[in-house]
């Protein structure tokens, strides 16, 4: 087929030229379409990624991943629970209305009102009240470390386009609100929404008037979702698109190797581990001689020490995956590289760990895993099973949707579980602290549902929330991250590779994070 | 095909059979793949439903014809490094397994209402016939995600492996029993009609006698044809759920879940993971099918 | 005829409840929504408030008559993925459903009639047997293996063609069609003709069976011996006849094709209600789900009726049986 690449005759060619759009306009295939256009309505980041290019928060990622002031130019904490903000001025919005402290102070009561779904996101903020025009002050209910953190996923939306339109209220499923938001936009961001078809096309225009200096040179964005795999590689090959995201990674020779069409891969922030269930007596495969095996660290390390993790990178994700030993990857606040080191894969030596631990002849469990969640996730979990057989550990493996996956974890069904975490959109090492390692109870351990708990870890999750003093916060997240590889909390697999492929033509920078950033984009 | 139209055709199925070079052959086909999967344990190189028994490292072999290939696996290995021909067999075998009980459930619960309906005839036939319409309402997968959702709620353990062959048969028989109770029903109705029948009715003899001696042997081969064509149907329909990710996990691979898994390999070069899988699954179904065919044409021209 | 009528779609009816029952208890096993709805270090807390406002907590009963309730009423509620009212979802998605339908329909009728005509005239000839081997090949290969295929040769290796989507659509308020556009044109003709492939066969070996059986008839027979024209008796007389009955069941199985295009459109990203369905199920967007099955068991439920009132304006006999 490579050789047919290139050959375009006659009547269909031009025909393929003409429907083209002009050289400047990037088309774009994602995996998925956006949800929604409210930016207040979901909580999915490749969502967030796209509504990025239409609104703009308070203080935005620069292509380093660092804070950089955006709609806000400066910020202060003047008291503990309070943050001042002074705005950009001479912003408009798309329609031409101007920007000012009533828009974001409309912005922050829409989203911290009950029914806004994505309020979680900006947690602990009570209100914000505008100082003068161009000044704001965000109210808190605690000292908030991670303020910043959270305010660059939080777009702003123009007041009077809220008001005119009534849809200062987010949209609720249950009493069947429906928002003017859902369907429509009006931000301040480098381009504009020109047309919207879900599931089948999105087109955004540049921005004239934006208020930054534009470094993109393009016209207007296609975004256009095609979710099957091949179709999307293939949209890509035939030249119909020219960038895809995500890209096969089984695919990533073939693209390699096709005229015109680069793979793109880099490190993510995205950490997959297995979650272990040690709250149950017994696991759930079976009595195991009436004790839960888990429970012994002796077990868990030979679990680990019998997953070949270079196998699996060379093999499974075409070595592009980077093995983990710590539960965050390199670039977010509380990474440790003396706590980023996986046990040597030894065979015997897990051996010689389940017999000291009295499970000689081994033992049988569950293995949870999804199939279309992560990178090559079920493939992942089927060598791991088999790996795990290899030491006499009899595995029943399920791979499933995630919408199945992951209330069966939420609920404690499972034994070994599969889980990814890149600590969006906040990038700290707060999140799986909080989130993953705190005992469950109330807001803590929300991802814990599995009876992990630690005295300190949890004294580390308390203390490092309120903790303004950034060294002494990062330091308590290092100590909860080397506590939790201590103990073998989670078994650490690997940061998955972001994996896209773009045509030649066009230069993209890919962030950790996934997001799709345009406005760093050109299309020659 | 058209053996049966001509006049001239030989008497008896088995002299249509063996004049027909097109029955012989795909029944020949149909059987040597049949047996094959029911033999797989033993003739198969190596058993790819046993975890630990595959190598990551072997893991995209070629076929033992081409450049880098192994002797190992005659057919090349899969992502996994599972012998694709250990694989083809033992998943043939458990598409075949879903495809048979598929159909010997639809047939015997389809054609008992079709009889019930035709016979009774009133409100039976009304309820049973609304019935089918429901059913036939749902596609098959909508079907496949209630069966496979109420299994989960019902059994105590929640591992997937052990059931989801059942939940496959049922969410395929549930779908085609229908056909076979319609047309069993519009059989019967015409048959009761016929005034031997309703001699015998009047006669007195007993309702069960009259469906097992009268009705029964004349409703036979349409069933026996329904039932023919159903087996490739469900054998496609297994593939199509396993495509859809409801059907077999990947530790015990249908036909269908290794081509759902090749592929996503389709660009990769590794053409053999889904090329064999595919190949093995549209003979089956095709040589299927052309049995059905020329078995419908032989016992009754009629049924289209 | 009017109490056949009435006793018709008063089963009708019942049906569709049925079918909203069946579709209800469904969603209540595919998934939790809760997790698809919340942010991914979402609290307990958190979740089981969004459980509770979802209705979630309420007993099954009391949440399958609120359903029932408000779908009488039209009011499917509003999409858990993207909070919009299901019933615009529905209506947005209509028309790329239907128009691949009847697309498929056409080209299965287009390609299937003339196929049975050659197959029933020349029924021991070498095309009629290419024919047949090739159409059945077709029906013995899964869809998706179809559409994939169709793709790398019409879209990837010669180009001609696109891999996916409606092409240009235009907008007529009620209705975005993609007929009016030449890319539309282009863009329809592969997922129809993979979602036509088994319609196909279907109709022509009915044509077949048919032509051959009224062939052979006396009726035919009486033709010839008046010496009425060969093309006249093939044509006029008997694939008229022959008709009848292939369009019948092609009208049937029209509801068989819109909930068969899910594996069609989401092969070719076509934007049509199948396409909706699959993400409801990934999501877990219930009234989605609800709604779709509802709309699907109601085109089902209202073509077999339509037969059945026909045929008993047709034939009277039968109206005596339900």
């Amino acid at each position: 087929m490579n050789n047919h690449i290139n050959i375009c005759t006659g009547a269909f060619c031009a025909a393929i030229i003409a429907g083209g759009a002009s050289a400047e306009t990037l088309r774009w295939a994602n995996v998925g379409d956006i949800l929604t256009l409210d930016p207040y309505a979901h909580t999915e980041s490749g969502t967030s990624s796209f509504l990025h290019h239409i609104y703009e928060p308070l203080v935005r990622r620069d292509a380093e991943l660092k804070f950089e002031p955006a709609l806000a130019t400066a910020w202060e904490v003047i008291e503990p629970t309070r943050v001042r903000f002074t705005l950009r001025e001479g912003v408009t919005f798309h329609d031409g209305a101007p920007f000012t402290s009533a828009d974001v102070v409309a912005s922050i009561t829409r989203l911290t009102h009950p029914d806004a779904r994505a309020r979680g996101n900006l947690a602990g903020v009570e209100t914000a009240e505008a100082v003068d025009d161009f000044t704001v002050d965000l109210v808190l209910n605690a000292a908030d470390p991670l303020l910043i953190n959270k305010l660059t996923g939080v777009f702003i939306i123009d007041e009077e386009w809220l008001i005119a339109n009534d849809a200062t209220l987010p949209g609720n499923t249950t009493t069947g609100v429906v928002t003017y938001a859902s369907d429509h936009a009006n931000g301040t961001g480098p381009f504009m929404l020109e047309s919207r078809q879900p599931d089948a096309k999105t087109v955004l225009t540049a921005n004239p008037n934006w208020w930054d200096e534009p470094i993109h040179n393009l016209t207007s964005i296609e975004f256009l979702p095609i979710n099957s795999d091949a179709t999307r590689v293939s949209a890509l090959l035939s030249g119909e698109v020219d960038v895809i995201t995500p890209s096969p990674l089984q695919d990533t020779e073939r693209l390699e190797a096709a005229e015109g069409v680069t793979p793109l891969q880099n490190p993510s922030l995205r950490t997959i581990m297995f979650g272990l269930n040690v709250a149950r007596d017994e696991l759930h495969a079976g009595p195991n001689g009436g004790a839960n095996p888990l429970r012994d660290i002796r077990v868990r390390e030979a679990l680990w020490r019998a997953i070949d993790m270079e196998a699996i990178n060379s093999r499974v994700m075409r070595g592009k995956a980077r093995i983990a030993g710590s539960m965050i990857a390199p670039p977010i606040a509380g990474y440790e590289a003396e706590t980023d080191v996986k046990p040597d894969y030894d065979v015997e030596a897990a051996k010689a760990l389940l017999a000291e631990a009295g499970f000689g002849d081994g033992f049988s469990t569950n293995l949870d895993c999804t199939n279309d969640r992560y990178i090559n996730d079920e493939e992942i979990c089927l060598a791991i099973a088999s790996m795990w057989a290899g030491i006499g550990v009899e595995v029943e493996l399920t791979a499933q949707t995630r919408s199945q996956h992951f209330p069966k974890v939420d609920r404690g069904e499972t034994d070994i579980y599969m889980i990814g975490w890149a600590t969006l959109p906040a990038m700290d090492g707060f999140s799986p602290l909080s989130a993953m390692l705190a005992t469950r109870d109330g807001d803590w351990g929300g991802n814990n549902p599995n009876g992990y708990s630690n005295p300190r870890v949890d004294e580390l999750a308390v203390m490092s929330a309120s903790e303004v003093d950034e060294d002494k916060r990062v330091a308590l997240i290092e100590e909860a991250i080397a506590i939790a590889r201590e103990d073998i909390a989670y078994i650490p697999l690997h940061q998955q590779p972001l994996s896209w492929a773009a045509r030649d033509n066009v230069d993209i920078i890919q962030f950790p994070d996934n997001y799709f950033r345009a406005w760093h984009y050109s299309v020659n | 095909m058209s053996d049966a139209a001509s006049p001239s055709a030989p008497v008896g199925l088995w002299g249509q059979f063996v004049a027909s070079p097109k029955a012989m052959v795909s029944a020949a086909i149909a059987l040597f793949l049949i047996l094959s999967a029911a033999f797989a344990p033993w003739i198969a190189p190596h058993d790819p439903f046993a975890l630990g028994t595959f190598n990551l490292m072997d893991s995209e072999l070629p076929p033992v014809w081409a450049e880098g290939g192994d002797p190992r696996f005659l057919l090349g290995t899969d992502t996994q490094g599972r012998d694709v021909l250990s694989a083809i067999l033992y998943g043939m075998r458990v598409s075949l397994i879903v495809g048979f009980a598929a159909v010997a459930i639809s047939a015997g619960i389809g054609t008992l209402l079709g009889l019930l309906a035709g016979f009774r005839g009133g409100w039976l036939d009304a309820v049973l016939m609304r019935f089918a319409d429901v059913i036939l309402s749902f596609p098959t997968i909508l079907i496949a995600l209630l069966v496979s959702g109420i299994a989960r709620g019902v059994l105590p353990d929640t591992r997937q492996g052990a059931y989801a062959i059942y939940v496959l048969i049922l969410a395929i028989a549930i779908n085609e029993w229908t056909q076979y109770a319609r047309t069993v029903r519009g059989q019967t109705m015409v048959e009761a009609s016929l005034d031997y029948v309703k001699a015998a009715r009047i006669s007195g003899l007993a309702n069960g006698r009259i469906l097992a001696r009268h009705i029964l042997p004349n409703i036979l081969s349409p069933v026996i044809v329904i039932a023919t064509i159903n087996l490739g149907l469900a054998v496609l329909a297994e593939a199509t759920l396993s495509f859809l990710g409801v059907g077999m996990p990947v530790t015990q691979p249908s036909l269908g879940t290794l081509i759902r898994i090749g592929n996503e390999n389709l660009f990769s070069g590794v053409w053999w993971v889904v090329v064999f899988p595919a190949v093995t699954l549209v003979m089956l179904v095709l040589s299927v099918n052309l049995f059905g065919d020329w078995l419908r044409d032989a016992l009754n021209p009629r049924l289209g | 005829m009017l109490a056949f009528l009435i006793r018709r779609l008063g089963q009708a009816f019942l049906v569709v409840l049925a079918v909203g029952l069946l579709s209800f208890l469904m969603f209540r096993f595919v998934g939790d929504p809760v997790v698809s709805m919340s942010r991914e270090d979402a609290t307990v807390a958190e979740r089981e408030e969004l459980r509770e406002a979802l209705g979630l907590n309420d007993p099954v009963p009391v949440q399958f008559v609120t359903f029932v309730g408000r779908a009488l009423q039209g009011d499917f509620g509003i999409s858990y993925r993207n909070q919009r009212p299901v019933a615009d979802l529905i209506a947005e998605r209509l028309p790329a459903t239907l128009e691949l339908v009847f697309a498929a329909t056409v080209l299965a009728l287009m390609i299937g009639i003339p196929l049975g005509v050659i197959t029933a005239l020349k029924p021991r000839g070498a095309l009629s047997n290419i024919v047949q081997g090739v159409s059945l090949v077709g029906v013995s290969t899964p869809t998706f293996v179809t559409g994939i295929m169709l793709i790398l040769i019409f879209a990837v290796t010669l180009r001609w063609l696109p891999s996916f989507g409606r092409g240009e659509t235009v907008d007529l308020g009620w209705w975005s069609t993609g007929l009016l556009t030449a890319s539309g044109w282009r863009a329809i003709f592969l997922p129809a003709l993979t979602l036509a492939l088994f319609q196909m066969t279907l109709i022509m070996r009915l044509v077949r069976a048919e032509m051959i059986e009224i062939l052979q008839s006396d009726y035919i027979r009486f033709a010839r011996a008046r010496g009425l024209p060969e093309r006249s008796i093939n044509y006029r007389l008997a694939l008229k006849n022959a008709l009848m009955p292939v369009l019948t069941i092609t009208g049937m199985q029209i509801g068989g094709l819109i909930a068969f295009a899910i594996v069609t459109e989401s092969v070719f990203q076509w934007p049509g209600m199948g396409l909706l369905f699959i993400q409801a199920v990934q999501f877990v967007d219930v009234p989605v789900m609800a709604a779709y099955l509802m709309f699907v068991g109601l085109v089902f439920v209202a073509l077999n009726a339509l037969v059945d009132v026909t045929y008993a304006l047709v034939d009277p006999r039968l109206r005596v049986r339900g």
